[in-house]
């Protein structure tokens, strides 16, 4: 069984994370990692029936973000913020860009366009 | 229903790439991170399970069912379509599970280490060398620190002779630029 929720941190949100996804850990659709990046598929309805964290997402993504910029927007952690984005790709109220995979990371000219980037900002 | 990318059609997503800055606690690595970001380090939480079992060296002091960590990071904008991430990582031991994820696609870190602590970068390093994920040793040149050379450093750290080391100052943006070009190029150096 779980431990007391007095063991839970300090410095949380009233809501639990875990409250606001229903219990769920996991994404419904998609694979987030911290520097997925995301964006909304429209504009902000004040009257779309999200949960004000998932309305929240939708504001903060009207232009590309990634997965780590959100969580420390919305002050949640990252996992909950994943949950909350699977459901919102599963609506189609998101695009995402998952990260390259593991290994292999980054093609060559990447790497190349990263240095002259930090040569020359 | 694998339209995601069809929903997005005329919207080109950038590219994200990811660059740790690992080190033991106090060793400066929100300071790198915020000497290079163009936007002040934020900071983002996970929540972990069962932390520290076992493992957990604060003695007198039970373990936590919930741990939270949490990660500094900062961004670089290379252009519309390409942005670095750069993500400090939580420093104890006892978290570097932790970093299995963080790892996970890093094209590489940068392990920033103090002359005079430099045993504790061994972990770091230990963990970087198994993952095979490519790295430099960045010393950050603390006033007050005994001045070494990066030879010296490279072999009280018992370093692969091609792992670069570099002298730095973590306060400086130019000084942090270059030893992530130091990795950037290390990461170019390797055989594919």
């Amino acid at each position: 069984m779980e431990a007391p929720q007095e063991q839970w941190p300090d410095a949380v949100p009233v809501v639990r994370p875990y409250a606001m996804t229903s219990g769920r850990t996991t994404p419904v659709r998609g694979a987030f990692d911290l520097i997925s990046i995301v964006l909304a598929t429209r504009p902000p309805e004040p009257h779309d029936g999200l949960h004000p964290e998932s309305a929240q997402i939708i504001r903060q993504s009207q232009e590309p973000v990634s997965v780590a910029e959100l969580a420390a927007e919305l002050d949640l952690p990252a996992g909950t913020v994943m949950v909350l984005l699977g459901d919102l790709l599963s609506q189609r109220l998101i695009v995402t860009r998952s990260p390259t995979p593991a290994r292999g990371v980054a093609s060559r000219p990447v790497l190349e366009a990263v240095i002259h980037g930090l040569r020359t900002l | 229903m694998d339209s995601v990318r069809s929903d997005a059609a005329p919207v080109v997503l950038p590219t994200a790439v990811k660059i740790l800055i690992a080190g033991h606690f106090g060793v400066g690595k929100t300071t790198m991170v915020g000497a290079v970001s163009e936007i002040r380090p934020l900071r983002t939480e996970e929540v972990l399970t069962d932390a520290g079992i076992g493992v957990d060296d604060l003695s007198g002091v039970e373990a936590k069912t919930h741990t939270t960590v949490a990660m500094d990071f900062g961004r670089i904008t290379i252009s519309r379509d390409l942005v670095l991430y750069l993500f400090g990582t939580p420093g104890q031991d006892r978290f570097s599970f932790l970093w299995d994820e963080l790892a996970s696609g890093a094209i590489g870190a940068v392990v920033l280490a103090d002359t005079r602590r430099l045993k504790e970068s061994f972990a770091c390093i230990d963990y970087f060398e198994e993952r095979e994920t490519p790295f430099v040793v960045a010393v950050n040149c603390f006033e007050g620190g005994e001045r070494f050379t990066p030879a010296d450093v490279q072999l009280a750290l018992n370093l692969d002779p091609g792992t670069p080391v570099l002298m730095c100052d973590a306060r400086d943006r130019t000084s942090s630029r270059a030893v992530l070009v130091a990795l950037l190029q290390h990461v170019l150096s390797l055989p594919v």
